[in-house]
């Protein structure tokens, strides 16, 4: 294998991997926001909630369809064997992003015909079943997918195990964590009080789910455990779990003091680390357990072709993206209308 | 065979439904988007109210538009890895890599200053906001132009070779890749297709409205005069021309994709002094043109510009490489006659501009109003034509679009084609209810200066006293 053969997909699989955890942080907090309208039924407490995030969901979303491209450009092996190999829970997270994309204008939009209630339903709704499809895809690649030569080959349904569905309900729980915590730093008042609690109880259930996933995650497939457990491999990943430990001393310290934004930095940590830890595991499979990174890659023409132009926009696109979140930083209150 | 087959056909069909609803929503963004910056642009520049009252009305539109054009196209960016992973793996070095600067180029763009754009008028100032509206418009067109790219290279593909082993497009060239032989004539006609598209909508509603006061025995409001006139002047000005690119883009058309001329014609033999066939069906089977109504050496005229210049027929071509005539015979005529009535409509609005009746005729009124939906229903009709004129390939001549679907997944195809489009008649069908009664409020007139709670309560923007529309630091 020449040199850029062996190298560019291992610098792509970084580059993905980071735009996945980007996608997961920023998107992770909107869906958040989207499933705790179940435990806040106040409207207007709802517009607050809707507020902090309408400026910037759209920049956020799109950080899953460069996903998404990248795997079909850099990648187009994966991308074609586990698109088909996950289509229902992908179908489904679709359709739900879909009715949640619209709601944030139709719940304002449709409000003196009173069918807002509907669109409510429909923000909340799909939040939850796209962060539940997006843990379940997750599952479904860390369990496995059955390939011949280099297309998928398994039944509809294979993705849907107790493990898919246990990695699903985990990231439900840590994206309504993130929401949570965002809403502890950019609100105030109730709804400040309110989501402190929430996140206390968010923060335990997740902590469940990592541990229970962290535990399952080893024993799907030999290489997995051997990464985990032999020596010296010990000495490099003992560190994840160690600081998971750490960061919740933190958050709860943070909650309890009412400090704005540790608890959020805190959530932040364990999403860094649980994704690290992924990483960890199933590196360097791309479609665990038969194809490789180098399996499933594009000629290096077309992966070098894409490197420059990312080299030069992904600076410029964070540089951009962090100038709007700072146009709308601050804490949102009852004052700031919407439409 | 059967469900192998069925697979493909529902894979198809939902490919054309899904992709059929999207383009709608991106051809409105790009001619909204520069609707709004331009009238932005002419309330910097003349301060006068009018333009940020029409702003103010149309950037509620947009961003309900803006909405359904994200969650729709988040569809499309998975369906070619879920319906057509073998085409995605052997053409995704190319598609996919044009795909991502896509992404990269163009979405980030559009969604980074969208919210500076909605939200932002009181907490950037007006330059900057300008700025905002301006990235935004930009977006829309980059975004179109690499789609343009991906889609023409699927029609007419270049600078690829074919790596034997695996069957994969390999890029060569990327500049050939980027600039292959349709391109520049599908992003002429594409772009003018959306500003012609949204000129009509806004003609249309204005058009209404001018209708509706008069019956009223109302006195027409300023802003909705001053939408009228720009919308006419654009159908007046780029109707015309859109008909030259569109016959330079045949021209194209012809010289690469000979079969899709012919079949797109109606034409069997290849012949020279050919007649056009203004109407007829074609028949797949009997290989002829039933009920044909001929025009004596217009075909000739039209595709060649000379009356002896030759005329492909369907016949040059084995069976298995013809794309379905009747479809296409139909909808590029249909595009063609729409065509031809929006360049009416712009001829008929210069001649009452001229003659002083551009606010009080009713007939151009009505007549605007009839044809608001008719650049989005061309637009679909080209598509028509040029995707479905492609057919029997997804890559042009070298890959076959049967040869493109999954591995059979007939269940998960039907359950898949059900719901969207269940979910497609709720959601966008709310989408344009909420869309119409939007356009049947007339756009709000601003006697006075705004003030901050206004300003807020019209952007929806946050109040910031030190950055208010009114304050006397950003005035002209």
């Amino acid at each position: 294998m020449s040199d850029a053969a062996y190298w560019l997909p291992v610098i792509w699989t970084v580059i993905l991997a980071v735009a996945i955890l980007i996608y997961v942080i920023l998107d992770g907090f909107d869906l958040g926001i989207g499933m705790l309208f179940a435990v806040e039924r106040d409207r207007g407490r709802r517009d607050i909630m809707v507020n902090t995030i309408a400026p910037v969901w759209d920049g956020n979303e799109t950080w899953m369809i460069l996903g998404g491209a990248t795997l079909y450009g850099v990648f187009p092996g994966a991308y074609s064997t586990l698109l088909p190999a996950l289509y229902l829970p992908i179908l489904l997270m679709v359709l739900a992003l879909i009715f949640r994309g619209v709601a944030f204008e139709f719940r304002i939009m449709t409000r003196e015909t009173g069918r807002a209630g509907l669109w409510d339903i429909a923000f909340m709704g799909g939040s939850a079943t796209a962060a539940f499809c997006q843990g379940a895809i997750l599952g479904g690649v860390i369990q496995g997918v059955s390939v011949t030569k280099d297309a998928f080959n398994g039944g509809p349904l294979d993705w849907l195990t107790p493990f898919s569905i246990l990695c699903g309900l985990s990231v439900m729980c840590g994206y309504a964590l993130l929401g949570a915590c965002w809403l502890v730093w950019r609100t105030t008042g109730v709804l400040e009080a309110n989501c402190r609690y929430w996140a206390r109880r968010l923060a335990v259930s997740l902590f469940v789910g990592i541990i229970a996933v962290s535990l399952w995650t080893p024993m799907l497939h030999a290489p997995y455990l051997v990464r985990w457990t032999d020596w010296p491999n010990i000495l490099f990943v003992a560190p994840v779990p160690v600081l998971v430990v750490l960061l919740a001393f933190l958050f709860v310290r943070g909650l309890q003091k009412e400090h704005p934004v540790t608890p959020f930095l805190c959530a932040l940590g364990w999403f860094f680390l649980c994704f690290t830890g992924l990483g960890i595991s199933i590196f360097p499979y791309m479609v665990p357990p038969s194809l490789t990174l180098w399996d499933v890659s594009s000629p290096p023409s077309s992966q070098a072709f894409q490197l420059v132009g990312t080299a030069i926009l992904i600076p410029i696109i964070l540089a951009y993206t962090v100038y709007s979140y700072r146009v709308f930083r601050g804490k949102v209150t009852e004052a700031d209308a919407y439409h | 065979m059967v469900s192998a087959a069925s697979a493909l056909l529902l894979a198809r069909f939902q490919f054309a439904f899904t992709v059929g609803v999207h383009i709608v929503f991106p051809a409105f963004s790009i001619g909204l988007a520069a609707y709004l910056a331009v009238l932005e642009g002419l309330w910097l520049r003349t301060d006068k109210q009018v333009y940020l009252d029409l702003y103010r009305y149309w950037i509620k539109i947009f961003s309900v538009v803006f909405g359904m054009g994200v969650v729709s196209g988040l569809v499309m960016s998975y369906e070619f890895g879920t319906n057509w992973s073998v085409f995605s793996r052997k053409a995704g070095p190319i598609t996919g890599v044009l795909l991502s600067y896509e992404v990269m180029t163009a979405f980030f763009l559009e969604a980074g200053f969208l919210g500076v754009m909605l939200f932002g008028m009181n907490k950037v100032g007006r330059g900057l906001h300008f700025a905002a509206t301006c990235c935004v418009s930009v977006g829309t067109l980059i975004s179109m132009t690499w789609i343009l790219a991906s889609n023409s290279w699927m029609q007419t593909p270049a600078g690829y070779s074919i790596d034997p082993a695996t069957g994969r497009f390999m890029p060569e060239d990327w500049l050939a890749i980027v600039f292959n032989p349709s391109f520049p004539y599908r992003l002429v006609h594409m772009g003018m297709a959306a500003f012609l598209s949204v000129a009509f909508i806004i003609g249309g509603t204005a058009a209404w409205h001018m209708l509706r006061d008069k019956r009223k025995g109302l006195p027409i409001s300023q802003p909705v005069k001053v939408m009228f006139s720009m919308a006419m002047w654009m159908a007046t000005i780029v109707a015309p021309l859109q008909i030259l690119a569109g016959d330079a883009h045949g021209l194209n058309t012809l010289k690469y994709q000979p079969v899709k001329i012919a079949a797109l014609e109606g034409d069997w033999e290849t012949e020279s002094h050919a007649p056009e066939i203004l109407f007829g069906i074609p028949n797949m089977k009997t290989e002829h043109t039933d009920y044909a109504i001929k025009l004596p050496f217009a075909g000739s005229l039209i595709l060649t510009h000379s009356l002896d210049g030759k005329v492909p027929g369907m016949k040059d071509f084995p069976a298995d490489q013809r794309p379905p005539s009747p479809i296409i015979f139909f909808s590029f005529r249909i595009m063609i006659a729409l065509g031809m009535l929006m360049a009416a409509t712009g001829f008929l609005s210069l001649y009452m501009r001229w003659r002083g009746r551009l606010f009080t005729s009713p007939f151009l009124h009505r007549l605007a109003v009839v044809m608001a939906p008719s650049g989005f229903l061309a637009l679909l009709c080209g598509w028509v034509t040029t995707e479905v004129g492609r057919q029997p390939w997804t890559v042009y001549g070298l890959l076959r679009t049967a040869d493109s679907v999954s591995p059979i997944m007939l269940p998960s195809m039907a359950l898949s084609m059900t719901a969207f489009v269940v979910v497609y008649v709720i959601v966008f069908g709310s989408g344009i209810a909420i869309l119409l009664r939007m356009l049947g409020r007339q756009p709000e007139e601003g006697e006075h200066d705004l003030s901050e709670q206004d300003a807020a309560s019209v952007l929806g923007t946050r109040s910031h006293p030190e950055t208010v529309l009114s304050s006397p630091d950003h005035g002209a």
